[in-house]
């Protein structure tokens, strides 16, 4: 079931969604058998950023009915800490390495683009432009003059594969992508948490630390399905599709709407293995499917 | 010894062997034939492998944190303390023998023994007993373990261990007042480490008391988690040295890296 991703070769189509995995820490509480039955065909770090941050004051959580809403506000050591202490043993890793950054300018993002293009250890990046740029005040997956400008600065940068992870809070989300990819982006990965909030019942009051946090699990699936579709339509280039997979079927129906590979998200919370149950479940659809056939083709 | 036991990667299932009712809690014993003996104080993912969800606002959807409260040695038994205060504790204590948990652990650290010379003292409050239980069979306890409740109900969950001093907030049993008032009256005597897990309130004015009387502490926190490994970065507590995730730093902490217990 292997893949062709922007020339890197994967075992299957599942890998993590940036941010709900972290491999470090899963390796201190499960130990080598992380690494022998690894969840994912690649590992996409957590959110890099220049500097360090500590993240948003907790409750950081609220569970749904169906799902969950975050406002974790991307903790990381920063671009150096992450160098120096995260690097070397994400990198022994059985898989390719896809780190994750974001900038609060477009010349953060250059530096960090540039800071990684050296570095073998790492298959591709993964630009995270679902916050404002401070410069214009826009968020920069929002808009695709903000989005072409980002990738003209960064895309001379490295000759790695360059995903860009593009927000579904915008009103022309094709318009975004078709943007990215004319600029130069290699994939693009959709979609990212929908905001939402919700209200603390005994005080009335917004119960997550930083008011509104990203909404993500089956709530969302129908939203993804919707938006890789309607961006498939738009670009050539391969899409990471996720939102809401839990079960084979639904990276299936992610592949269906136009998506290249899939990412695991919030599954991997209830199931930390969920990666390697949904290969499985996806292998058994697809051998059953005439779908197979056009899935390793460009 | 290490502070933790490595869990077996993904979740497994573990079948309900026995259910007790021990007046508000329900002891859950399961059987986990593949997974290692835990540390005391380390704690287990949990839910139940069918109809998980459709209860209040059709919740519940993330699995639950619980600190084990006793693994029996030579049993490969699990025992599990549970209180009926949400829609996943709901779904929990109604697990019947037979039925299927699905479980993720041990994780995280657990308890670490006293300095030489120190008398382990356990404080314990409400379902935040349980981790008290099994670090009680582990070490064996001198001095009486104090345990808070909020009623008579409640207090019957004192039987879990052995030679309780209880104190209870209406004063059906035990003490009338909250459990640090019994703990005040055994800090005046030096010596001891304290180990202590209970609500939020609680475990603060232990922490306070204990820093009163410069005697360490050792607290089992509880954080909302969406996933115990480390990987959702949502059970972060603030500490002296900023937030960490009590899934993988805890959920046991030296009382003095806290500057308090937050609330929530």
């Amino acid at each position: 079931m292997t893949v062709d991703f922007c020339g890197i070769e994967l075992e299957h189509p599942i890998v993590n969604a940036s941010g709900t995995f972290d491999a470090i820490a899963a390796r201190r509480a499960f130990g080598e058998e992380l690494t022998e039955r690894f969840p994912f065909a690649a590992y996409v770090t957590k959110t890099v950023t220049i500097a360090p941050r500590q993240g948003n004051p907790p409750p950081r959580l609220w569970e749904l009915g169906a799902g969950l809403i975050n406002s974790i506000g991307l903790p990381n050591k920063g671009l150096h800490g992450f160098l120096a202490q995260d690097l070397p043993e994400l990198a022994a890793l059985p898989v390719p390495l896809i780190v994750n950054v974001m900038g609060f300018s477009r010349h953060e993002l250059a530096e960090l683009v540039g800071a990684f293009a050296r570095r073998d250890e790492v298959a591709a990046l993964e630009l995270n432009v679902s916050c404002p740029n401070v410069e214009t005040g826009l968020v920069m997956g929002a808009d695709p003059w903000e989005v072409a400008q980002l990738l003209e600065r960064v895309r001379p940068l490295t000759d790695k594969p360059l995903i860009v992870k593009l927000t579904p809070n915008a009103s022309d989300v094709p318009g975004v992508a078709r943007a990215a990819q004319d600029a130069g982006a290699s994939a693009l990965s959709l979609i990212n948490t929908l905001r939402g909030m919700a209200l603390d019942p005994e005080t009335g009051k917004p119960w997550l630390g930083a008011r509104t946090g990203g909404v993500s699990g089956p709530a969302v699936k129908a939203v993804a399905l919707a938006q890789v579709h309607a961006v498939a339509q738009e670009v050539e280039i391969p899409i990471v599709g996720m939102g809401g997979v839990q079960r084979g079927h639904d990276a299936l129906d992610l592949l269906r709407s136009g998506a290249r590979i899939v990412a695991v998200g919030t599954e991997s919370f209830r199931d930390p293995a969920a990666g390697l149950r949904i290969a499985a479940e996806l292998s058994e659809l697809l051998a059953k499917s005439r779908f197979a056939e056009t899935l390793s083709g460009d | 010894m290490s502070d933790r036991v490595l869990a077996p990667f993904g979740r497994r299932a573990a079948r309900v062997i026995a259910r007790e009712q021990h007046g508000a809690y329900v002891v859950l014993r399961c059987a986990d034939p593949v997974g290692p003996r835990p540390r005391a104080g380390q704690f287990y993912m949990l839910a139940t492998a069918t109809r998980w969800g459709g209860g209040e606002a059709e919740r519940p959807f993330l699995p639950r944190a619980f600190s084990v409260l006793r693994a029996p040695v030579g049993t490969r038994e699990l025992h599990f303390l549970i209180e009926d205060v949400g829609p996943g504790t709901k779904r929990l204590a109604e697990a019947r023998p037979d039925d299927a948990l699905m479980i993720v652990g041990p994780l995280g650290n657990g308890f670490s023994a006293p300095d030489p010379g120190r008398a382990p003292l356990l404080v314990g409050g409400g379902v935040g007993i349980a981790p008290l239980a099994i670090w009680q069979d582990e070490i064996g306890c001198t001095p009486q373990p104090l345990l808070g409740f909020r009623d008579r109900e409640r207090a019957q969950g004192a039987t879990l261990l052995r030679d309780p001093n209880v104190a209870t907030d209406d004063g059906s049993v035990g003490h009338h007042g909250f459990v640090t008032d019994l703990l005040r009256a055994e800090l005046h005597e030096a010596g001891h480490t304290v180990y202590a897990c209970g609500p939020p309130p609680m475990l603060e004015a232990v922490r306070m008391l204990c820093a009163e009387y410069e005697t360490p502490a050792q607290l089992a926190l509880e954080s909302g988690m969406a996933c115990g490994f480390g990987a959702c970065f949502g059970c972060v507590v603030a500490t002296r040295d900023g937030y960490i995730r009590l899934c993988t730093d805890g959920p046991v902490l030296a009382a003095d890296r806290l500057e308090a217990v937050a609330a929530h």
